[in-house]
């Protein structure tokens, strides 16, 4: 009877333990797993899917970095294979490992025709359904990898000095980014040829980026997701019908926002101090 | 060159392959692409890591059909034919362990008392398991961001980083740390191979009328508890964590050990 009660003793003891280093694990398993995947600023292939879901989707398999790199056009004119554009995430680069990703300084995007990155995705993490056209075929414009974004002060157009160097390696020249034409008005005589991004556009393949002559480059790639703002639904355009329509088909609950001013009169805060 | 036989093949195996996977990026050839978690074979058919599917799975995202195809593939395949034989046949962190623990023999690190009996064998079936959980928790597949095996993998195919740390880390644990520490405990891609190929047909053979007892099998091999039969009966070696390395059988001098088709009919 004493050596049973023993016996179940010890077997509790060894599973609670068990249980108790596998908690263990867990816990600090899953928070490096956390940090790990924490890298916002990370420009993905064409056609990659909102970064949370392109992170549990992505398999690290490398086939769209090998068919980046080894793709024809990728060839030096002595016909040795140039570097792709995608890497894979190593130790050290504070990145998911072994996910794929690109840098536009080192080489951006050359936004092939015929996308040969998304096709061997196996996984799903690059969608090609995304980079389809209206014919159903393979649209490179399409893709959203990232956002142009112009630093004013240090962009030397802005100084005046003539450079559109972004504006002609832009691969859709003169859509993604056009030239705003303003006058100088330190010189009273010249013109800005001011480089400006369009959002709608631009697909953040950071040939801009490359081409820029500035030290470090003025205009850059950022995620769409940290490079964008959002005005919120309840602005509307009214001078655009489209944007009428969008608010005139909407259910009148879900207009309607409360917080805690709605119970109040415009008199209980319109004069009141801003309180810290 | 008789003892050494099946350990020339694993690594003319192992080797070849990586070189392959190698020359897939390096010089654009379509003989087998991609990396563990999913290649291509010949361009064409399609292979995948059934842990590393069940751990994007469990992370919460649907996979392509590529990918569950490739998975069922290479389930198939070890559960028919290889067992463990991913682990001593392919993966490159055998190459890694097995100089660790030959170091370790060398060293007589097992005389000196070096070994840490908290860590149990079955610890590394907990670890695959958690790591399914933790994929689900954090939707990300959790082995596969600290996974040695392919960190190594791509560190050949597309370079190391820093990443080499820990390659180096996992010979430093089976040298200095744990005796097979790493295979033979901890990694849960050996647990879940095992768990697949525990009913495979290719198996060691013990021939105990042939056997002297000497004991060169238990000594080298890295999952010495399979061979509980040796010098007690004539059966396979049938635990699942058997790797089929064949390291056994190039050791035995007496010619009791081999390889052979699993019996299929039931011994009573």
């Amino acid at each position: 009877m004493k050596s049973s009660n023993n016996n179940r003793r010890k077997f509790m003891a060894t599973t609670l333990q068990s249980v108790g280093l596998t908690a263990l694990g867990g816990l600090l398993w899953s928070g490096y797993c956390d940090e790990a995947k924490a890298s916002p600023l990370v420009l993905r292939p064409p056609g990659a899917l909102k970064e949370k879901d392109f992170l549990k989707a992505c398999i690290k398999c490398g086939l769209c970095a090998e068919a980046c790199r080894n793709r024809e056009s990728n060839k030096n004119r002595d016909g040795t294979q140039r570097e792709g554009t995608l890497k894979m995430a190593k130790g050290g680069e504070h990145k998911l490992i072994g996910t794929p990703y690109f840098i536009p300084t080192d080489v951006p995007c050359y936004m092939c025709d015929d996308i040969p990155c998304v096709p061997v995705c196996p996984s799903g993490a690059l969608d090609m359904k995304s980079l389809l056209n209206e014919k159903e075929e393979l649209d490179i414009n399409r893709a959203k990898m990232g956002l142009a974004v112009v630093h004013k002060e240090s962009c030397v157009a802005f100084w005046g000095l003539q450079c559109d160097a972004c504006y002609r390696a832009c691969p859709l020249l003169d859509e993604a980014i056009t030239l705003e034409y303003q006058k100088n008005d330190r010189t009273g005589k010249h013109a800005f040829l001011l480089p400006v991004v369009h959002s709608d556009i631009c697909t953040g393949c950071g040939l801009c980026e490359k081409a820029c002559i500035t030290e470090k480059p003025a205009i850059f790639v950022l995620p769409r997701e940290y490079a964008m703002g959002k005005a919120g639904d309840h602005y509307v355009k009214g001078w655009d019908k489209k944007d009428q329509q969008r608010v005139g088909n909407r259910k009148i609950d879900e207009i309607e926002t409360h917080n805690e001013r709605s119970d109040q009169t415009p008199t209980d805060y319109l004069n009141r101090e801003i309180e810290y | 060159m008789k003892n050494i036989k099946y350990l020339l093949l694993r690594r003319a195996t192992q080797i070849i392959l990586m070189f392959l996977y190698f020359a897939a990026n390096a010089y654009g050839w379509h003989i087998l692409e991609g990396t563990f978690g999913s290649s291509k074979l010949f361009g064409l058919i399609p292979l995948a890591d059934p842990y590393t599917t069940l751990q994007v799975l469990s992370a919460g995202f649907i996979l392509g059909a590529d990918v569950l195809v490739g998975a069922l593939l290479i389930t198939l395949f070890y559960m028919i034919v290889g067992g463990r034989a991913f682990c001593s046949w392919v993966c490159p962190i055998n190459m890694v362990t097995d100089l660790a623990n030959w170091l370790r023999r060398k060293l007589k690190l097992d005389k000196e008392e070096v070994n840490y009996r908290f860590l149990k064998r079955r610890t590394r079936y907990w670890i695959m398991v958690l790591g399914l959980i933790v994929s689900a928790i954090v939707g990300v597949a959790a082995f596969e961001a600290v996974s040695p095996i392919t960190i190594m993998q791509r560190g050949i195919i597309f370079g190391f980083g820093t990443g080499i740390a820990v390659v180096v880390a996992i010979f430093l644990f089976d040298l200095f740390g744990v005796r097979n520490g790493w295979c033979g405990h901890l990694c849960p891609l050996g647990a879940a191979y095992s768990l697949i190929g525990q009913k495979s047909l290719i198996r060691v053979k013990h021939d105990h009328d042939a056997c002297t007892a000497c004991m060169e099998c238990k000594v080298v091999c890295p999952e010495n508890q399979v061979l509980h039969m040796i010098n007690k009966e004539s059966i396979s070696v049938t635990d699942k964590e058997c790797t089929n390395c064949g390291r056994c059988i190039d050791v035995c001098g007496d010619d009791a050990l081999g390889f052979s088709i699993r019996n299929l009919k039931k011994n009573s």
